[in-house]
């Protein structure tokens, strides 16, 4: 493949805890990303996985340039974002869009549908009536839904229908990276397949890009070229989707996948269960973030953090893997 | 298979037939008909409000011994028929109450706005207003800005609007709050929109309901607060009629036992108020649950 | 053979709204049996009615609910029969149930010891001291760690997974026979599901405990269930041990449904079979088969008539109208 379309370097984005009524800088900071670097690739997915706390949403705020990192950078098509003047930042947005989980608050009430998917487009280009309403017919066709839904209210819909309509809004500009939080979660099953169905169309259409975030392990190597599994604002491991979910190698990695729900009964699986809860993001342990809850632990593991290194297809941030 | 015939009992009496969000009938007749009553007033009126005749002072209404039909509900201290007075005075009440229920709905729905979506400095300069004003007396800072401002109609509508607007500013300034959290604002963000159309387009839209719920609740504060006014001599200027300031020229009546001079009034002042708190009421469980703390 | 512990014969709920205009069947002509310790899983998607199920079996629907027909079996009595008082002693000591949100079953105004404590005093009249003793030992037996300190803390000193534990402590403390769990894991993260889950299995091997699972997710009941149910606008569409019917699923629901939910096992990208259209408005269900509308294989009867339930192979039965003669 060419040019990466999104570069993630060392991405880290703190957030201070206030104690007290007068604001000291205290020591206390929430690390929510903490060094985190991946690729996004034109026309491919990068699938993120992780539970509470592991900064997902997070790095999906910085990819929409919703959050400023604190350290480390986000580079679209080689330019960074923190160089990017307003007029950058505008630029920026046409090109990066976003879904997320729920239909029912994404769409404004009180907007007839035709006005939600029309608005990122009036927003940059002064177009007359007649374009913008024929590209909502167009918008509205991509994702299977009638004309006449441009005059309707979101009441009207159901969740699936909704979700589509936001996704027809995220495509308005032709964007280049579509950012997908939990797409599909908040929908039911029966509509699950229908929606993921649509998604990988039109990436095969309109080779536009995604960052797909979900807990759903199968949707998310279902979609996903490459997946980055992230526990506590860090990448663990990040490889080829089908790879990582066939042989994960990352102890966390093995066990989330070991708790993934099967597809059928007999269906057999290493019971991996983890000891403890996820630790708080305002107190993590030394060392390697995940050494308390790991079976295979070294001494190092509980003093040193782990680099992301390759190992083989794939890099990995687990000191049974480095050599050193 | 379904061999069962049992019929079972309701697991709980049935609910009753009248049920909370039943349409307010009652309410909405009585508003409608003091519109309707003052709009009509010209040709409604039996008689001149602001002249009456001094050969017929305190007469008293129809239905009493000394009444008489000329004047239905008798007549004030000047000699003035009751009922007219009434009639031209539900036009001042009620214009004067709905003009500043919307200005004050104005200012403070778009300084809530402001506030709550904008946050930081502007949120904190707005607040710390909208305390202070809060903390003033509302009655006593209306009676202070009547006296400097100097009685007149409009003026009331002003004096009303600016003690007012506060009440719309915090519970606004709530809901946006938690508004801007919502997905739809974020991706408005994120589609490129400036702040200003996101309050405008998104914000705006969406806590009217909660605005027009709270108008309808300040109906009723406004236009005992305009009565207050009149009665104590800072509000609408005489001879124009006043349902307040029949009231308190009323009141010289009471120990002479002239009670319809007080009674009657109040009684308009009274199912005004209460019709709008009414459907104010209904119309916050109907439009939106989240508005009970109020 | 000994009686079921539980039997639903032709359980019907209706919601009734609009001052009587307007009739949800939520429920209709449900019929399932479950045995002792064994568990069953109920799949439906929103609409199904599986939630209403549950609360029908433990007498606690809403106002504008009404059973109107059938029989709930329970241990040989019919719960339906029952007056509220002896539903109450029947709640929390017989049959329990855990719901989907944690935060929302537990009462942040008092500690985790009192709510744990407090099933064990009311019905089984503990003394505070003896009952808050084996409060302790309950918040142990679902693996709280340091359980002494628990006691004293509230709700929301808890994660998500340790207040859907402690929740679980409650409902199994006196013993119950029945568990009914409406989604518990919903809210979870994945490998404290895990964790979660496994305890649930071991709760139900100590104690003998029959389990319902309410879920969507095919996932679950594959994992946890015995047998399953499967549910939708209110009706069984098919039901049977947990093997026939992932393997031969006779309902064209069920097999749409199984082969729509993407799996870790297959080919990535490869488009998924979809069901077309959306499930269908409980309280107005299309005529005939409530599927038909979005079924691959619809006959013309199928509009018209809604089918009885059949037998279609061993303990596996289905409502469609392709295994009638």
């Amino acid at each position: 493949m060419s040019d990466v379309l999104l570069r993630a370097r060392d991405l880290r984005k703190h957030f201070p805890v206030r104690r007290g009524l007068l604001s000291r800088a205290s020591a206390l900071v929430v690390r929510a990303v903490d060094g985190v670097s991946f690729d996004i690739l034109p026309g491919q997915t990068l699938g993120v996985v992780g539970e509470s706390g592991c900064g997902k949403t997070t790095t999906a705020k910085l990819v929409l340039c919703l959050e400023t990192p604190t350290d480390g950078s986000v580079e679209f098509e080689g330019r960074p974002l923190g160089d990017l003047d307003a007029a950058g930042i505008r630029g920026y947005r046409r090109a990066v869009q976003a879904v997320f989980q729920d239909p029912y608050a994404s769409l404004n009430p009180r907007m007839r549908v035709g006005a939600i998917i029309a608005e990122p487009l009036v927003t940059h280009e002064a177009l007359d009536r007649g374009t913008v309403d024929k590209r909502v017919k167009e918008l509205l066709d991509f994702v299977g839904l009638p004309a006449r839904a441009a005059t309707l209210f979101p009441h009207e819909f159901s969740g699936g229908q909704r979700q589509r309509i936001a996704i027809a809004r995220a495509l308005s500009l032709s964007p280049k990276l579509i950012v997908l939080d939990e797409p599909v979660s908040a929908l039911d099953v029966s509509i699950r397949a229908q929606i993921l169905n649509l998604l990988t169309d039109l990436q095969q259409q309109l080779g536009v890009s995604y960052l797909f975030i979900a807990h759903d392990l199968a949707a998310v190597a279902h979609m996903s070229h490459t997946i980055a599994v992230m526990y506590l604002g860090k990448i663990v491991e990040i490889g080829p989707a089908a790879a990582v979910a066939k042989s994960p190698q990352h102890p966390y990695t093995q066990a989330l996948f070991a708790a993934a729900l099967p597809s059928h009964p007999d269906e057999a699986r290493e019971d991996i269960v983890l000891p403890g809860e996820v630790p708080s993001p305002l107190a993590p342990p030394s060392g390697c973030h995940f050494h308390p809850r790991c079976a295979r632990a070294l001494p190092r593991c509980t003093t040193q953090a782990p680099a992301l290194r390759p190992h083989g297809d794939r890099r990995v941030a687990c000191h049974l893997y480095d050599p050193a | 298979m379904n061999a069962s015939t049992a019929v079972v009992v309701a697991e709980v009496p049935r609910p009753s037939a009248r049920r909370l969000s039943s349409f307010p009938a009652v309410p909405v007749a009585i508003l409608v008909f003091m519109v309707l009553l003052a709009l009509g007033a010209d040709v409604l009126a039996p008689h001149n409000p602001e002249v009456g005749s001094l050969g017929m002072r305190f007469r008293p209404p129809a239905w009493q011994a000394g009444g008489s039909t000329t004047y239905l509900l008798g007549t004030d201290h000047l000699g003035r028929d009751v009922l007219s007075r009434l009639l031209f005075g539900a036009r001042v009440s009620l214009v004067v109450g709905f003009t500043a229920v919307i200005v004050a709905g104005i200012l403070g729905v778009t300084l809530g706005i402001v506030a709550g979506y904008l946050g930081g400095w502007v949120d904190e300069v707005i607040m710390r207003l909208t305390d202070t004003w809060l903390a003033l007396p509302a009655l006593t800072f209306a009676i202070f800005l009547a006296a400097v401002m100097g009685p007149s109609e409009m003026n009331i509508v002003i004096v009303l609007a600016a003690v007012y607007w506060t009440r719309y500013a915090r519970v606004i300034r709530g809901e946006v709050l938690s508004l801007k959290e919502r997905e739809f604002v974020r991706l408005a963000v994120i589609a490129g929109c400036s702040r200003l159309t996101i309050m405008r387009r998104h914000i705006l839209p969406n806590v009217m309901n909660s605005a027009v719920v709270l108008a309808t609740l300040m109906l009723g504060v406004v236009i005992v607060t305009e009565a207050a006014l009149s009665f104590l001599g800072v509000g609408v200027p005489p001879p124009k009629p006043a349902w307040g300031l029949m009231l308190a020229d009323g009141k010289r009546g009471l120990m002479a036992g002239y009670w319809w001079l007080t009674v009657l009034p109040g009684l308009c002042i009274m199912f005004l108020v209460l019709a709008a708190n009414l459907l104010g009421d209904w119309l916050r469980v109907k439009l939106d649950p989240q508005l009970r703390q109020l | 053979m000994a009686e079921p512990l539980l039997e639903l014969r032709g359980l019907s709920t209706h919601y009734v709204s609009a001052g009587g205009a307007r009739v949800t069947r939520a429920v209709d002509d449900v019929s399932l049996t479950l045995e002792r310790g064994r568990t069953l899983g109920i799949v439906g998607e929103s609409g199904s009615g599986k939630s209403t199920l549950a609360l029908s079996i433990m007498r606690l629907l809403p106002p504008a609910a009404r059973a109107v027909g059938g029989e709930i079996r329970f241990e040989g009595e019919d719960l339906l029969r029952k007056s509220a008082v002896e539903m109450r002693r029947i709640r929390g000591k017989r049959i329990a149930m855990i719901l989907q949100d944690p935060m929302a079953s537990l009462n942040p105004l008092f500690t985790i010891g009192d709510q744990v404590a407090e099933s064990l005093r009311v019905h089984e009249g503990a003394s505070r001291p003896t009952a808050w003793t084996r409060a302790r030992g309950l918040l142990e037996a679902v693996r709280i760690s340091a359980p002494a300190a628990r006691m004293t803390e509230f709700p929301h000193q808890m994660s998500g997974g340790m207040r859907q534990r402690i929740v679980g402590a409650i409902a199994v403390a006196c013993e119950p026979r029945l568990l009914i769990a409406d989604e518990p894991t919903t809210s979870l993260d994945l490998t404290i599901q895990a964790q979660y889950l496994s305890l649930l299995r071991d709760l139900q091997r100590q104690h003998d405990l029959a389990m319902i699972f309410i879920t969507h997710n095919l996932g679950i009941v594959a994992k946890m269930c015995d047998a399953v149910a499967v549910m939708y606008a209110g009706r069984v569409v098919e039901a049977g041990p947990i093997r026939q019917i992932f393997n031969k699923p006779a309902h064209p629901y069920t097999r749409a449904l199984l082969e729509s939910v993407p799996r870790l096992t297959d080919d990535t990208h490869a488009r998924l079979p979809a069901i077309e259209g959306q499930p269908p408005d409980p309280s107005a269900p299309p005529a005939g088969c409530a599927f038909h509308p979005r079924c691959p294989v619809v006959l013309e009867r199928c509009r018209e008539q809604a089918p009885p339930s059949v037998t279609v192979a061993a303990g596996q039965t289905a409502r469609c109208w392709l295994h009638m003669p």
